[in-house]
């Protein structure tokens, strides 16, 4: 026979997924909420989003040249991921240069001094908005209108922060909370579009349901309860849990950060520990804390836990009672 | 619709050959036969150079309680009892014989009348069964004798028949089932009454509903009691001998050294379960079975009714022969079967079929680092972490290993097979698994008091 035979052992079948292609589905999957954020925002949108991608890329692929001298893997789209997620998480507004120290942080500190894709512990867009949040609290909190809509009732603040000092939880109607027609950050306002690209995570294999419904029930578990003891009653009762899903970064947090693979347990049950933590954090925060928004605080503090979660939660054992 | 508890996967199933009939392969001019072709100890040569030898003679002799006797495929003389290699290229020893006719053993009975009494004891079926040298033929090739001799104190509540054929490509069960059903049945029957039962369920995938439709109106128009067929979910690895428990009762076999016994149930292969018919019934010992030559570069993918040792090249010819672009050669399936290099190696008891991948799809692409997507955790069948057992084998942590309970793994593949990141997980899983069973022997053989 002309050609030799390859020998190799069993399974002689592969995914017909792969590292690169899960990454690609993540890109397309928050596709429509930044097609919502140009609506609702403008051009500047898509500048934000450029130059996060762009410089989260190139940090990555100055590290892998310069300092680890290993394989590049910009081609798998885990930088662009982070770049867009990163991008998802500021305002409009922000100066260029800010949304490049936020890439700095997120790659270089977060995800390559830990060894790169699947090595690091703490989501790397995460801790770019958080490093951004605690260096430029006036540029991270100054969020522009959108175009279209009359937002007199939020004096200028998100509708969280509007919540936060004191108006009443129907400050925005659901519509408008769906569509994304409020001020916030750039990825966080169509709460519609988000769970679009839910759905097309699912139906691609790409994450199962249970970190993202389990976050949504513990709020909104969290929030019925508060409600209820407060006294508040009839159409308020809902709307407040509802508020608190749909405003804000709970959509954005729960499908596309909170499911990051590396940072999070690699167990269901792991998962379930995992995002009730995320839930109850992000609305302790919420109602108590000193910021309006809890999302990416509450997944911080979860992702330090997963190593312990991995060690103590393990899977079912066949044949084990 | 039933199934196994957890993980599992579903790959492209495949089945090209599942509408063709069983066709005869004509018969080899030369056979190799392997004296090591089930598991335990190999069998013994009891002929040499220069003996004649008729159809169905015994040719080695079992070697111990957990081994199996092993006949001639064809008459003819014995031209050599030496080391040849296997389809991996490891030299065996092979009784090689050249066909001259094909003249049977007269005691063998090659009639294709039915015959459903059987009025012998649970010892006496037993017996025939190890005489005529019949093990395990979904691949695993465990002698059917020793599963069957139920140990004292354990006690059998139900046969479980594995008509699954969970494997991507595979049909010989299939066709078995839909071609050889009455011979099936009554070998379930004697089945049941060698290891003394009143309940046998026969396990089929839903993707066969034919083989499913076709056994149940035989059950009914022969009136056959305590025999009910179980359709399952198309679920990879169901075929596996705990998944399958599990899937049809519900009980789950503790981890090893637990056998299927101690949840009072025994499993038994539905191509085997006709060669017990024939070995019990018509004295007839297993010289032959459905082989499925297939793949999808082939001309015509098919079952063929082959003798033991004909070389794997005569298959392969019949089904339309080598594709040009064949790159790897499988004795089994995609997902547990081996790959082979040498063609001339001959069919033994437990090759269900032959695979040819093309080039392309047989080349292991290149690994990346692990993304920790828990795909493979949702994908194990036995509740492990595959991706942290590859880890630990790979830093020796031999200890930690055995905590983990790597010796559970049935080297299903579902790990591997659904990595992202293409990562060898299994080699390395079995590595460990193979280092950790060999700690714990020395340790038992260090525990036992010295004589």
């Amino acid at each position: 026979m002309a050609n030799k035979l390859i020998v190799a052992p069993a399974p002689h079948v592969q995914s017909s997924q792969s590292t690169t292609s899960i990454m690609r589905d993540v890109v397309i999957a928050l596709m429509p909420a930044l097609v919502v954020s140009v609506v609702v925002f403008g051009w500047s949108v898509l500048c934000v989003t450029a130059i996060s991608v762009l410089a989260c890329v190139a940090f990555e692929y100055l590290i892998q040249k310069f300092v680890v001298r290993g394989p590049l893997t910009i081609c798998n789209w885990s930088a662009v991921v982070t770049g867009v997620l990163l991008a998802f998480n500021l305002p409009a507004s922000i100066p260029w240069w800010i949304v490049v120290i936020g890439a700095f942080v997120a790659i270089v500190v977060a995800k390559m001094t830990f060894g790169g894709l699947g090595k690091n512990p703490f989501n790397p867009a995460l801790v770019g908005r958080v490093f951004l949040l605690i260096a430029y609290p006036v540029q991270m909190t100054d969020f522009p209108m959108p175009a279209n809509g009359n937002f007199d009732a939020l004096s200028g603040a998100t509708p969280l922060a509007a919540v936060k000092f004191g108006a009443s939880a129907d400050v925005l109607g659901v519509q408008e909370l769906l569509l994304g027609n409020m001020p916030g950050s750039l990825g966080e306002v169509a709460a519609l579009a988000l769970l679009c690209g839910f759905v097309y995570l699912l139906w691609r294999k790409v994450i199962t349901w249970h970190i993202p419904v389990t976050i949504f029930a513990t709020m909104a578990i969290f929030a019925l309860i508060v409600a209820l003891s407060r006294g508040v009653e009839g159409n308020a009762l809902w709307q407040f849990p509802l508020f608190h899903l749909l405003a804000g970064g709970a959509m954005l947090g729960a499908i596309f950060m909170a499911t990051d693979y590396s940072t999070s347990p690699m167990t269901i049950k792991g998962g379930v520990i995992f995002a009730v933590g995320i839930g109850v954090i992000t609305m302790l925060i919420r109602l108590w804390g000193a910021y309006p928004e809890g999302m990416s605080f509450a997944i911080l503090i979860m992702n330090s836990c997963v190593p312990l979660i991995n060690k103590y939660v393990k899977p079912t054992r066949f044949g084990v009672k | 619709m039933k199934t196994f508890p957890i993980g599992g996967v579903h790959p492209s199933e495949n089945k090209l050959s599942c509408a063709k009939p069983i066709e005869v392969l004509p018969l080899p001019e030369v056979v190799n036969i392997p004296l090591a072709q089930h598991i335990g100890a190999p069998a013994v040569a009891k002929v040499a150079k220069g003996d004649k030898v008729l159809t169905g003679q015994l040719i080695a002799e079992a070697g111990s309680f957990m081994s199996a006797n092993i006949h001639s495929p064809i008459s003819g003389t014995v031209t050599a009892v030496d080391a040849q290699p296997n389809g991996q290229g490891l030299r065996q020893v092979m009784i090689t014989i050249k066909r001259e006719g094909d003249e049977w053993v007269d005691t063998i009975d090659r009639s294709k009348e039915l015959i459903r009494e059987c009025n012998l004891s649970a010892q006496e079926i037993i017996a025939k069964i190890k005489d005529a040298g019949i093990v395990g033929m979904g691949g695993a090739t465990f002698p059917t004798h020793v599963k069957l001799s139920i140990p004292a104190g354990k006690k059998a509540e139900a046969l479980i028949i594995n008509g699954v054929e969970c494997e991507p490509y595979l049909t010989s069960d299939h066709r078995t089932m839909l071609e050889r059903g009455e011979e099936l049945l009554v070998g379930v029957t004697i089945l049941m009454k060698a290891i003394d039962v009143k309940q046998a369920y026969i396990g089929i995938e839903n993707n066969k509903p034919d083989a499913i439709a076709h056994l149940r109106n035989l059950i009914v128009q022969n009136g056959y009691t305590g025999i009910e067929v179980t359709p399952l979910k198309v679920r990879y690895p169901q075929g596996g001998e705990k998944q399958l428990i599990a899937a049809v009762t519900g009980r789950q076999v503790p981890p090893p050294p637990a056998l299927p016994i101690d949840v009072g149930a025994v499993v038994c292969n539905a191509s085997t379960t006709v060669a017990v018919y024939e070995a019990v019934q018509k004295n007839k010992p297993l010289i032959e079975r459905v082989v499925t030559a297939t793949g999808k570069g082939m001309k015509s993918p098919k079952n063929l009714l082959t003798r033991m040792g004909t070389p794997i090249l005569s298959l392969l010819e019949a089904a339309g022969g080598l594709p040009e672009d064949a790159g790897k050669i499988i004795n089994g399936g995609p997902m547990m079967g081996r790959a082979m290099v040498n063609l001339e190696s001959p069919v033994t008891k437990g090759c269900s079929g032959i695979t040819v991948m093309s080039g392309n799809d047989a080349v292991r692409r290149e690994p990346s680092q692990c993304i920790k997507c828990a795909k493979c955790v949702s994908a194990c069948p036995m509740g492990l972490e595959p991706y942290y057992l590859a880890k630990m084998a790979r830093k020796k942590g031999w200890d930690e290993l055995e905590a983990q309970m790597i010796t559970s793994c049935i080297e299903c593949g579902c790990c591997q097979s659904s990595c992202p990141a293409y990562l060898p997980l299994l080699d390395w899983v079995r590595l460990g698994k193979q280092t950790v069973m060999g700690i714990i022997r020395s340790r038992a053989a260090a525990a036992a008091p010295k004589k």
